[in-house]
């Protein structure tokens, strides 16, 4: 018997069928749904006169389209200024009531930003395989669950038939190795993983994140990770099943509970790759070599540390790669050689399913209290990934550090994460953010997105431009303990 | 998806190489939250003198007197003949749900972009390649005679013109099969409905907190 991997146990566990045209059906353990990728699916199913499969594996939440202002959600989906908009969360709604699939409606204090309210309810589970309309999904990995993005034929089809038609892919690992620095965070290591291989490193491959920078990290860390693999350019990011997964999952609401909660740690605590599994590819980083990261560009491989500089086109390997910086430089407005500590903000947008959970909160908030954003930030922003999310922030007093300092605290949501709804930048606005795309016009026609961790969103609305948390006095971190 | 059989229809010649999926459905339309309905939005910038909105009544609308879908002749068109390099552009599922909705079956050009060939083969869309001669003298005939017609025969892998002419095509034999027996992915998927029933079962037994 060969050793396996861990995207390997998980396939052989979920495959129901291999086809001889390469092609196999993968059965699909939950699927989780919202608003703007799924209405055809639905139409389609309709049309077909189908019904879902089962729906016990569904579970739905509005959250691209959402406003996030108090006053706008105190009117449910009336709020909703745009009539398009309006329409995508009705009919999701609408079609949770007509099949009977669980929803997470704009005002469920369990709604928010479906990746980060899957893990919250214990909805996503080791050993699953987890679907979305959604390239996100890969979130989900961090549990040792096989998890990625779908296209809409695709929801539809697990909808019709609880399976994926699909092929393996190859396994890759990413090692981190060694202790992260004082201020250096999941988001950090992520960010210098795809600086490292890049936006089409990881296409064609499921990766496993391994190491013991990576061991040491949280839960919330490692959806950060995870979450971003699809950045890397590979659909699956995952990491193996340990104590820190199983404490975050018990007692949550769709968790096991008594016996079968037993039966099923036993299981889990298989879901860890083999030692001599053999990987096509493996890739390692040392973690004391990891400073926060900042992108300065228009691919989130445009990125470097926070005591770098933007580079010189000039000094670029090739033709392509210089085109490309170019390109970037014009359309992020900065010049060659510019330190990175030099560039004004305009906006801080603290949230999105990369960086809004409670741990990211407390990150940002420690270096927020006490402080006041700087004068030429014209809104700093925090948007907590979810309902629960929100409150638990408010029960640790995180809020009042925020609005106390200058920031909004809104309601959950994507929310400029891609400027689906309201909340968006203006052209050449320079933004510090904790979200997970840069590319052109994603927070707003003509925006600058500038990708970095909550501590640093929150130092950068502090200072006006960006600086090195690692620099900055420690913060007293009570707060962060009274939970 | 509905059963591809065989049948005569018009042709109506679209005489350009190089249509992007953009020209077959421009991008405001995909905020629409159905997959039909896009029919009256088929090459929308073509057809229509103004610029069209989403969920907008097309009927009032200037049309443009030169475009050849708006001539009476072709108005019941089901075959779609045109220039190499067909559907190139994004990946839209849209442009395929917009040709059918419009009430095309078959497209006949001597190429067709990739990622447009696997879209409208999952949506019932018969693609059929010919060589450049072969499509330059329907293009000539379907100009000359008014309710020129084609008869498609998928099973044979044939078109057979008016005057008795037979022009073959080739096709893969499974996405022949899944048109001519109406089955899409999900059909096929069904196929297997007592495999995935059994598969669900044992996974059931063997992890149950899978199933809560
Ligand atoms: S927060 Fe951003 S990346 Fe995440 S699901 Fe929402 S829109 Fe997508």
């Amino acid at each position: 018997m060969s050793a396996k991997t861990l995207y390997d146990k998980l396939w052989d566990q979920h495959l129901v069928k291999q086809r001889d045209d390469g092609t196999a059906l993968i059965y699909i353990d939950r699927h989780m749904l919202h608003e703007v990728t799924s209405p055809q699916a639905f139409e389609g199913l309709r049309l077909a006169n189908r019904k879902p499969w089962r729906l016990d594996t569904n579970l739905a939440t509005t959250d691209h389209n959402v406003p996030t202002t108090l006053i706008e959600r105190a009117e449910g989906n009336k709020g909703i200024k745009d009539p398009v908009s309006l329409i995508q969360v009705q009919t999701l709604d609408d079609n949770c009531r007509e099949y009977g699939i669980t929803e997470f409606g704009i005002n469920d204090p369990r709604q928010g930003i479906v990746h980060v309210i899957g893990p919250e309810q214990g909805a996503t589970l080791p050993g699953m395989t987890v679907v979305c309309g959604d390239s996100h999904t890969a979130t989900h990995g961090a549990f040792g669950a096989l998890a990625h993005g779908i296209g809409t034929s695709e929801v539809e089809h697990v909808l019709a038939t609880q399976c994926l038609l699909t092929q393996k892919m190859k396994n890759m690992q990413v090692r981190v190795e060694g202790e992260l620095g004082l201020g250096v965070t999941a988001k950090d290591v992520v960010l210098a993983i795809i600086g490292k291989i890049g936006t089409a490193g990881g296409t064609g491959y499921a990766i496993e994140f391994a190491g013991s920078a990576i061991e040491s990290l949280s839960m919330e860390g490692r959806m950060t990770v995870c979450n971003m693999a699809i950045e890397a350019g590979a659909r699956v990011g995952m990491i193996a099943v340990d104590d820190t997964t199983l404490d975050y999952i018990a007692n949550r609401p769709y968790a096991p509970t008594g016996e079968q909660w037993e039966a099923a740690v036993a299981d889990w605590r298989n879901l860890v790759s083999d030692p001599e599994a053999e990987f096509d590819n493996v890739v390692t980083l040392d973690a004391a070599e990891i400073e926060p990261q900042v992108s300065w560009g228009t691919s989130p491989e445009m990125v470097t540390g926070i005591s770098g500089q933007v580079p010189d086109p000039e000094a670029a390997l090739d033709e392509t790669i210089k085109r490309s910086h170019v390109r970037a430089l014009e359309y992020m407005g900065l010049q060659p050689n510019q330190k990175i500590t030099d560039i004004q903000l305009d906006k801080v947008f603290i949230g999105s399913c990369t960086n809004s959970r409670i741990e990211d909160l407390r990150e940002a908030a420690k270096v927020a209290k006490g402080k006041k954003v700087a004068s030429n930030i014209q809104l700093a922003m925090v948007v907590p990934g979810s309902g629960l999310v929100k409150r638990q922030a408010e029960e640790e007093g995180l809020d009042k550090i925020f609005i106390e300092a200058g920031f909004e605290w809104r309601e959950p949501g994507c929310s400029m994460c891609l400027a689906m709804n309201a909340d968006k930048l203006g052209a050449g606005e320079h933004c510090a953010s904790t979200s997970n795309r840069n590319f052109e016009g994603r927070q707003g026609y003509g925006g600058r997105t500038h990708l970095v961790s909550p501590a640093m969103a929150a130092a950068a609305a502090i200072a006006g431009h960006f600086v090195d948390v690692r620099g900055l006095p420690a913060n007293d971190a009570n707060h962060a303990q009274e939970a | 998806m509905k059963k591809f059989e065989r049948f005569e229809g018009v042709v109506a010649p679209l005489d350009r190489a190089n249509v992007d999926t953009d020209l077959i459905i421009p991008k405001q339309f995909l905020k629409s939250i159905k997959r039909t309905g896009f029919g009256v939005n088929l090459f929308d910038e073509l057809r229509y003198l103004d610029e069209g909105q989403p969920g907008q009544d097309c009927s009032s609308r200037p049309l443009n007197p030169d475009f050849v879908l708006n001539q009476p002749r072709y108005a019941n068109a089901e075959i779609l003949l045109t220039r190499r390099n067909f559907g190139c552009g994004s990946s839209r599922e849209h442009a395929p749900w917009a040709l059918e909705d419009f009430g095309f079956k078959v497209v006949i050009a001597p190429s067709f972009a990739d990622i447009f060939y696997n879209n409208a083969f999952k949506n019932g869309l018969l693609l059929v390649r010919l060589e450049e001669d072969e499509i330059e003298r329907l293009f000539q005939e379907t100009e000359e005679r008014e309710g020129y017609a084609l008869e498609v025969d998928l099973e044979n892998q044939r078109i057979i013109t008016p005057r008795g002419e037979i022009l073959e095509f080739d096709v893969d034999e499974f996405r022949k099969h899944c048109l001519l027996e109406g089955l899409d992915d999900i059909g096929i998927t069904l196929q297997d409905d007592a495999v995935i029933h059994q598969f669900e079962q044992q996974h059931r037994e063997q992890r149950p907190w899978l199933f809560r």
